[in-house]
């Protein structure tokens, strides 16, 4: 199909949006707002905050690396940085984001009214600016922030340098158990949300994709979220009160720590990528005017990815003295997620296998996360692999994976998703030439800072350390040059967002001519989301089909 | 030799069979969209099930850990330490704990049919059999010659106990407001949620005691 979209991205929507907009002030976005609207965007402007935090501590660390001695700053503020780099990037970056693009979205997916529950939303959104400015506090604090890493594994969590009550390590036990509690509230959330809210006719295998993978996602928080809280709140005892769970000269035991920890932060991987393939799976259909393939597979693979990720946390413990019998098993395990994550990654292939792509920006952002996705799954599956994993556990090889998969794939999606919602959320356009110059910026940078982490780790350099032997320099200088280049391309996007925010040309209901329920509503969405719920009598990608809308109201039917 | 040709369909797992009946079946199972907006009751015990889910997961995972610190270390007790006693402090405790269900479950079916004064009255004997635990746990702790710093025993006991306690006084609050707020005019149907959602943490609260009970005091060193 050859559709030229530039002719309806844009109209004169002045008269009908005045009506919607009344109320809509910036102030409602500072106070204790119970709608679901609010509330994401609120979670998504808070988030990209930390992100340009968390970026900032990156760009730090990288400065640090172009030289082999350490000279830019102290060890322990080194330590420092790369705890607070990872624990604000995960925590305080991707996952709440998610969850505020979830909460934006998936009341509007399902044909909703609002959340179930929308004042426990409300109190689980204002949980986290208080943990957040907590946990950098702990920067202010003699001797510094937690440096044990994002992982906190005891005994070295344990040793505080002073030895005060109030030190880095216990600000960051406490502010995430709070960041804990608030992503619980939220699940339980979703959950109810997804099974009691939807519109007459939404059965599930007429969900979108998107929120499937919510709903996998927060299932996996409520399943093992818990284990962490429950692993933070002991190695608090043994930090505070004098309690021997982890101590190992008091007969404690640190690998039960790390049981506990990976039961929750190896699904943790999936509750940041879930959404992430939602968001593929929303856009690639959209820009290539086909139906996602395999819908129905795509959907229980969610699941599926979900349900084994419960079982393959010990492929973190190669090297945890583990004994034969796990090494095989989680090795097994771990390999076994490939299947389902081969079932949506062909799906999305077979999505646009010949069809004519429309390349606007969200679409170039998610067909690259898509691709970089291959990359970092491959690695991945090395990495389960557990004599590679032995050879390079510890080196930036696995530093490599990591943010192939985080920042090539996740971050990505989530830029293809604030393009491609932008026009719903805000009522109005983006600058079409600076998002693409934002996605170059990104794409190429991105790719060369960690690319290079590979051979580097394969070399043997290890990570969490701030000097090395000078024959690792060459590909550090590449990599860090890359990532200052990575950082920069955020202010066209910052740019751009703001820009467009405030002056942008206004935006119809359905720039994209994509089949959501969420784009029969008026962009931005009134207060309560639609005029009148609709009936779903549709699959939710109707691509094929350009003459139906997803939805017939009731009034339609008479 | 006779050699025969297997066709899919004739294996015995009949693989083409689930991929098309499994979505169907899911289907069947779960509910279908529509309809529930209004059904606060619903949602609201739906939500509190789930949340209910995640704490057990809490409470697994201290277990988890106290089992397996207890299978893998040799000297369990510290010399001179005997461990938590199986007293009659405790028995009693667990018993009224566990009748305490059996109390709460009447008190919420009275308030479903609306027999306010014996839903109160039931309700006051359930906040009381709570309130007598709480004091009975107290009483123990003081009465065991270790603390939380004393080993592993110390360091489990106390977590565990502590952990669990603090649920029975979180149950403890929540059936008082129950109570205060049954006295507020035309506020049953308000109440009705809170209370199904408290009797369940109850029951919820009990079970993990059972648990509880049988590792520390049946399980001897």
């Amino acid at each position: 199909m050859t559709h030229d979209f530039s002719q309806e991205i844009t109209g004169d929507r002045e008269s009908e949006n005045s009506q919607n907009q009344e109320g809509n002030n910036w102030q409602q976005y500072f106070t204790f707002n119970t709608d679901h609207k609010v509330i994401g965007i609120q979670y998504m402007v808070m988030t990209f905050m930390f992100f340009l935090i968390g970026g900032l501590l990156a760009m730090l660390i990288r400065a640090e690396l172009l030289t082999p001695e350490s000279n830019l700053v102290d060890r322990p503020l080194y330590n420092g940085l790369f705890t607070m780099h990872g624990t604000i990037m995960i925590f305080l970056w991707i996952i709440p984001f998610n969850a505020g693009l979830s909460n934006y979205l998936v009341p509007l997916m399902i044909g909703a009214r609002d959340m179930a529950f929308p004042l426990l939303n409300a109190i689980s959104f204002w949980i986290l600016p208080p943990a957040g400015l907590l946990l950098l506090s702990s920067f202010f604090v003699p001797n510094g922030t937690a440096q044990s890493g994002w992982w906190s594994y005891p005994p070295i969590s344990l040793q505080i340098p002073g030895g005060g009550l109030i030190n880095g390590e216990f600000i960051w036990i406490v502010s995430l158990v709070l960041i804990g509690i608030s992503s619980i509230m939220g699940a339980v959330n979703f959950m109810t949300t997804i099974f009691w809210m939807r519109a007459p006719g939404m059965t599930f295998f007429r969900m979108p994709v998107f929120v499937w993978s919510v709903l996998s996602a927060q299932l996996l928080q409520l399943i093992n979220l818990p284990a962490l809280t429950g692993a933070l709140i002991l190695l608090l005892f043994d930090l505070s009160f004098g309690t021997q769970f982890f101590k190992p000269d008091g007969n404690g035991d640190p690998i039960i720590y790390q049981h506990l920890f990976w039961f929750y932060s190896h699904p943790a991987v999936y509750i940041m990528a879930l959404p992430a393939f939602g968001i593929f799976a929303e856009v690639l259909p959209a820009f290539s005017r086909n139906p996602l393939f395999g819908y129905r597979s795509v959907a229980l693979a969610t699941l599926g990815i979900a349900f084994i990720s419960i079982f393959v946390w010990a492929h973190h413990m190669f090297t945890s003295a583990t004994p034969g019998w796990m090494r095989m098993t989680f090795m097994a395990t771990s390999m076994l997620v490939a299947i389902p994550t081969g079932i949506k990654a062909f799906a999305w292939t077979a999505t646009i296998w010949r069809s004519k792509l429309h390349l606007e920006t969200p679409m170039l952002f998610a067909m690259g996360g898509a691709a970089m996705f291959i990359f970092g799954g491959v690695t991945g599956v090395m990495l389960a692999a557990t004599p590679f994993d032995i050879h390079v556990n510890n080196t930036y090889f696995v530093v490599g994976h990591f943010h192939y998969i985080v920042f090539n794939t996740i971050t990505m999606a989530i830029f293809a998703a604030i393009y491609y919602w932008f026009p719903k959320i805000t009522g109005r356009m983006y600058a079409e030439g600076w998002g693409k110059l934002h996605f170059w910026l990104t794409f190429i940078p991105a790719n060369i800072t960690f690319f290079s982490m590979h051979p580097l780790g394969l070399q043997g350099m290890l990570r969490r350390v701030s000097s090395y032997d000078p024959q690792y320099q060459g590909w550090n200088i590449i990599a860090s040059l890359a990532s200052f280049l990575l950082g920069a391309s955020t202010l066209p996007f910052i740019a751009n967002i703001v820009g467009s925010w405030l002056y942008g040309p206004r935006a119809v209901d359905n720039p994209w001519h994509a089949t959501g329920l969420e784009w029969t509503t008026s962009s931005p969405p009134p207060r309560d989301n639609f005029e009148e719920i609709p009936i779903v009598k549709r699959p939710p990608y109707d691509y094929g089909n350009p003459k139906y809308s997803i939805i017939e109201n009731s009034n339609n039917n008479e | 030799m006779q050699r025969r040709t297997i066709h899919i369909d004739e294996s015995p797992i009949r693989f083409d069979l689930w991929r098309r009946r499994l979505p169907n079946w899911l289907q069947r199972f779960l509910p279908s969209g529509g309809g529930s907006h209004e059904d606060h009751h619903g949602k609201g015990m739906f939500g509190f099930t789930v949340f209910l889910l995640s704490e057990s997961i809490i409470f697994l995972s201290f277990i988890f850990t106290y089992v397996a610190l207890r299978l893998t270390t040799k000297n369990w007790l510290p010399p001179g330490i005997s461990g938590p006693e199986l007293s009659t402090i405790v028995v009693i405790n667990t018993v009224v704990l566990l009748s305490s269900s059996f109390v709460i479950q009447p008190a919420e079916n009275a308030l479903k049919r609306n027999q306010l004064k014996k839903f109160r009255w039931l309700w006051l004997i359930t906040i009381a059999m709570g309130s007598y635990f709480l004091v009975g746990l107290l009483i123990e702790w003081k009465s065991l010659d270790f603390k939380i710093t004393t080993g592993l025993v110390g360091s489990t006991f106390y977590l565990l106990t502590g952990f669990h306690g603090l649920h029975v006084l979180a149950g403890v609050v929540l059936q008082i407001i129950m109570l205060i707020r049954s006295f507020i005019p035309g506020n049953y149907n308000k109440t009705h949620f809170g209370t199904s959602a408290t009797t369940l943490f109850w029951h919820f609260v009990d079970v993990v005691w059972v648990f509880l009970f049988s590792l520390l005091y049946l399980w001897r060193a």
